[in-house]
């Protein structure tokens, strides 16, 4: 009996110890969702900070959107993320197939220099990056964005392992039909390793549209801007400075889309992470 | 046969290897060039002499010298806490299955979210204005102290910020990590250590912990790795130019260095981007020794 | 369509650096006979399986020719030799329907081979009702029991009409009920195409059961080809007659000597016009005939009773393996308590191998 009270207790302790991490985690969401709502006027006369607004406004999404060309940020950044990623899984989807499927002189010393290039922080090549993007004069272009984000050795590596645990005898049947390598790669080993491919997709897409370093070194010009970008221009030089409530209602924009993708794909994303995604 | 593939997977590779050789073979090596190049500047595209000079400038920069101290201080504080109060959560939601779905969604929101954006909200919290006090100097106020504009006050204040935000950011790699390390220990040790009467304590040291002690490790490891890196969440709270701020870090160190409105001085960014490589290659090294001898691998 | 193997040898290099070439198949000669059902039996490791790699394409033979009727496809990859290939665990595409996998291989087809999207599926369906899967089309893989994945990759194997059909171990992932039915099948099925089939196996009943011919062989050498029953009958050598039966041959050590087998101190046998010698003496099990004067003497160990026949277990000093079985006919009675058991021998189920080369005497 006391057991089973000590238990009951200990799990009620736990319980609120969770609600509380939950509610810290959540309330800079509810308060970046709350402020947006605020009118802008009243939100200045609050001395001290109200919990709730009785008359909540769209007004300043509209404002969020004119002020600043907002929605070319968003543009920008899908354009970038699309791209991205697009061009990523061409480059990475061939290159883990020839890693698990064939067989060619030096293999072995190629994957070990591309295993050792995982090692490379983006922080160390992004001074000769920058410096190459200008030489090619892509300075505030979307080329000049995307390609140096292109690569992944990590992604090859994991579709490798993946390509690697389909087995042999799929790919003999599809020899002795005549499949074609290429074919063989794009109808069989891919649809197979969906799963995979999903989670590669998602972890890029994530990684795309937060990217804040390199855009902020390779554009100045706000055209090509992206929305982390966009957001630190807002605060530092745009409505931010004495709009608070639009400046929370341009956070709230561009933090849904990634919020919605999470809530859609919850589990594919959270298996992808824990396989080997760090923030960053 | 054999040789028709030659030809071929090299075709395949050939994006990759492209890729890489420009954007991460190359660099890597003329990271190291322009480290060794003294006073070379991009706009006259030449350099004086070749030497450590460049070495020398970033160790004896005042600038970077502070960079370095709030880099470590973040390391030092965020890391354990992290990973500690990750561990307690992840334990927690381990021993309540019922509601694990729903406390596991909520807390990975931060990892989906823009470090710039939900930055703009913890600035929002933390600073006072000339006309309004941010909430937590109003919950202090409440509870009977005078009010603090974190983000412009003194050091420590501002650093508590930095820290309070990292670790808000971090954890939800960090929860997930452990919450499917823990899940993935075999309850029947669980079992047979109830039957044999130890305390709930007990288990935890003896069993469980040792259990997930690589991943512990593994979290430690990528996390000392993430907190030297810490950039973009110091630009969300104290804008760009984080050395007014008193708030700069090593990696933001080498971006001004590298992009400023003088054109740049690659020389120091790539000397310091080195030292900052070596630093994090050195304490990996000796993480992953230390962890040989102490983390039962299972 | 016969296939010929032409002094067919396959060497791989040794796995450690220095070490000498494995041979896997070691001249290979051998005429297929079109429209026969063939077996191709070993051991594990035999070189079985690189042979059907060999015939399949899938591996280029390091010496030797392979010949589709008159037509040398040694140098040929393995798509322009139209066979079809059955493998161990099936190897269906598991994001494909049933459907799907069968019309793969005649999707690659080109040229003026290629064939209308109705054409596929009727040709689909046509071989699915062969092998009796017409009522799965929209499955998936994973929605079948064995036997049906079974049935599905011969379909495929079979679709685009091979010239030569290979199946690697094509039973073995199956239960023991299952395995029965589907060599009826397999047999059923190969009759009905009339396709030159080749399966690999390592079971001698399964082989022996269905095949026209079979080809034993060990260690990249071919042992014996012949008919089920000619190679039970005559096997050429020791290997032969261990692989083959079940309950194994007995195998005792033994000698020729003046005409007459010795097991022991006992004459068990008459062998007129051998030279003397020390032999290997193979007895099949139902060589055994139980007679209270017989010449060879066992030490009874127990009986089992299988119905219609009589498992007499029994030991003997000269006996290779731990004991001597033998299967006799319920009819004959033992005592409990019986310590020796003595036994008359039918010459035509005991083979004499030389104790050195192990070639039959």
């Amino acid at each position: 009996m006391n057991e089973r009270k000590g238990s009951a207790l200990s799990r009620t302790m736990i319980l609120v110890f969770l609600v509380v991490w939950a509610l810290i985690v959540l309330f800079p969401f509810y308060w970046m969702v709350l402020t947006s709502f605020k009118d802008t006027v009243r939100y200045m006369d609050e001395r001290v900070p109200v919990f709730f607004t009785t008359q909540p406004t769209l007004a300043n999404y509209g404002k969020a959107f004119t002020e600043v060309p907002l929605g070319r940020f968003l543009l920008n950044t899908l354009i970038f993320t699309v791209a991205t990623t697009a061009l990523m899984m061409v480059v990475i989807v061939p290159a883990a197939f020839a890693f698990a499927r064939l067989e060619f002189k030096g293999k072995n010393l190629l994957f070990a220099l591309f295993l050792s290039l995982m090692m490379i922080p983006t922080e160390l090549v992004i001074i000769t990056n920058y410096a190459t993007i200008v030489h090619w004069n892509m300075r505030n272009t979307f080329l000049g964005l995307i390609l140096p984000s292109v690569t992944s050795v990590f992604y090859i590596y994991l579709l490798k392992e993946n390509f690697e645990a389909i087995p042999d005898e799929l790919y003999n049947a599809a020899r002795v039909d005549g499949t074609s390598d290429l074919k063989y790669m794009m109808k069989v080993m891919v649809p197979i390793s969906q799963p995979t491919i999903v989670t590669i997709i998602i972890l890029k897409v994530i990684e795309c549209w937060n990217s804040y370093i390199w855009p902020r070194q390779i554009t100045d010009k706000q055209s090509f801007f992206l929305v982390s970008q966009g957001i630190q221009t807002i605060r530092e030089s745009g409505y931010g400075r004495e709009d608070i409530p639009a400046m929370m209602a341009a956070v709230v924009v561009v933090s849904v889309p990634l919020i919605v993708l999470f809530l859609v794909f919850r589990d594919k994303i959270m298996a992808g992470v824990s396989r080997g995604g760090t923030k960053g | 046969m054999k040789k028709k593939n030659n030809l071929k997977a090299w075709l395949y590779l050939l994006p990759a290897i492209l890729f890489l050789g420009v954007f991460m073979l190359y660099p890597l090596v003329d990271v190291c060039i322009y480290s060794l190049e003294e006073n070379f500047h991009f706009v006259s595209q030449k350099y004086s002499g070749v030497g450590l000079e460049n070495f020398r400038h970033v160790l004896t920069d005042p600038y970077f010298a502070a960079a370095l101290r709030n880099t470590l201080v973040l390391v030092v504080i965020t890391v354990p806490v992290s990973t500690g109060l990750s561990l307690l959560i992840a334990l927690g939601l381990s021993s309540l299955q019922k509601v694990k779905k729903l406390f596991q969604t909520i807390y990975f929101l931060p990892y989906v979210t823009n470090t710039l954006a939900v930055g703009l909200v913890f600035w929002l919290l933390f600073r006072n204005t000339e006309y309004t006090d941010g909430l937590i100097s109003s919950l202090i106020t409440m509870l009977g102290g005078e009010p603090i504009n974190f983000i412009e006050g003194t050091y420590w204040q501002k650093m508590l910020v930095t820290c309070l935000y990292t670790i808000w950011i971090v954890m939800p790699f960090k929860i997930l990590i452990l919450t499917s390390a823990l899940a993935s220990v075999n309850q029947d040790y669980y079992k047979a250590a109830r039957v044999d009467g130890a305390s709930s304590a007990r288990i935890f040291r003896k069993i469980t912990l040792p259990m997930i002690s690589p991943t512990v490790f593994y979290l430690i490891i990528t996390g000392f790795i993430g907190a030297f890196k810490a950039y973009s969440d110091e630009v969300a709270l104290f804008g760009t130019n984080l050395n007014v701020a008193g708030m700069n870090t090593i990696v933001g160190y080498v971006y001004d260095m590298l992009y400023s409105d003088s054109g740049g001085y690659p020389g120091y960014a790539a000397a310091a981007a080195l030292l900052l490589f070596g630093i994090v290659f050195t304490i990996t090294y000796v993480n992953l020794r230390f962890s040989r001898n102490k983390v039962q691998y299972m | 369509m016969k296939v010929v193997l032409e002094n067919l040898t396959k060497r791989f290099p040794s796995r450690s650096k220095k070490g000498p070439d494995v041979t896997a198949v070691d001249h290979f000669n051998f005429e297929i006979p079109d429209g026969q059902l063939i077996g191709l039996l070993g051991p594990s490791g035999c070189g079985k399986s690189t042979t059907l790699n060999l015939i399949s394409g899938l591996e280029t033979p390091t010496e030797g020719r392979i010949l589709f009727g008159e037509e040398d496809v040694t140098n040929l990859p393995p798509e322009e030799r139209g066979v079809g290939l059955v493998f161990q665990n099936y190897a269906l595409y598991p994001h494909l329907t049933v459907e799907e996998n069968i019309i793969f291989p005649l999707q690659n087809l080109k040229g003026d081979k290629k064939m209308t999207k109705e054409a596929m599926h009727q040709k689909a369906v046509e071989t699915a009702k062969l092998v009796q899967i017409d009522q799965l089309m929209e499955r998936k893989p994973k929605e079948l029991s064995g036997g049906q994945q079974q049935r599905v990759a011969i379909a495929r194997a079979l679709v685009k009409i091979p010239r030569v059909l290979l199946l690697d171990e094509p039973l073995s992932n199956l239960d023991a009920r299952l395995r029965l039915q589907t060599r009826e099948e397999l047999r059923r099925i190969q009759r009905e195409t009339g396709v030159t089939t080749i399966f690999v196996t390592h079971d001698q009943e399964e082989a022996m059961s269905i095949s026209d011919l079979i080809i034993v062989m060990k260690d990249g050498l071919v042992h014996q080809i012949g008919k089920p029953q000619d190679v039970y009958d005559e096997p050429v050598n020791l290997f032969v007659a261990q692989f083959l039966g079940t309950p194994q041959i007995n195998v005792f050590g033994g000698e020729i000597r003046g005409g007459k087998v010795y097991i022991g101190n006992e004459a068990v046998m008459d062998a007129e016009g051998k030279t003397d010698r020390k032999v290997w003496v193979g007895i099949r099990p139902e060589g055994f005939i139980p007679d209270p004067e017989g010449p060879f003497t066992c030490d009874m160990d127990r009986v089992e009773v299988m119905g219609r026949d009589v498992s007499v277990v029994s030991t003997h000093p000269e006996m290779t393996g731990r004991c001597v079985r033998s299967i006799v006919s319920s009819e004959n009675r033992f005592e409990p308590g019986q310590e020796t058991v003595k036994f008359r021998l039918k010459p035509n189920k005991v083979f004499l191998f030389d104790r050195e080369s192990e070639e039959r005497v």
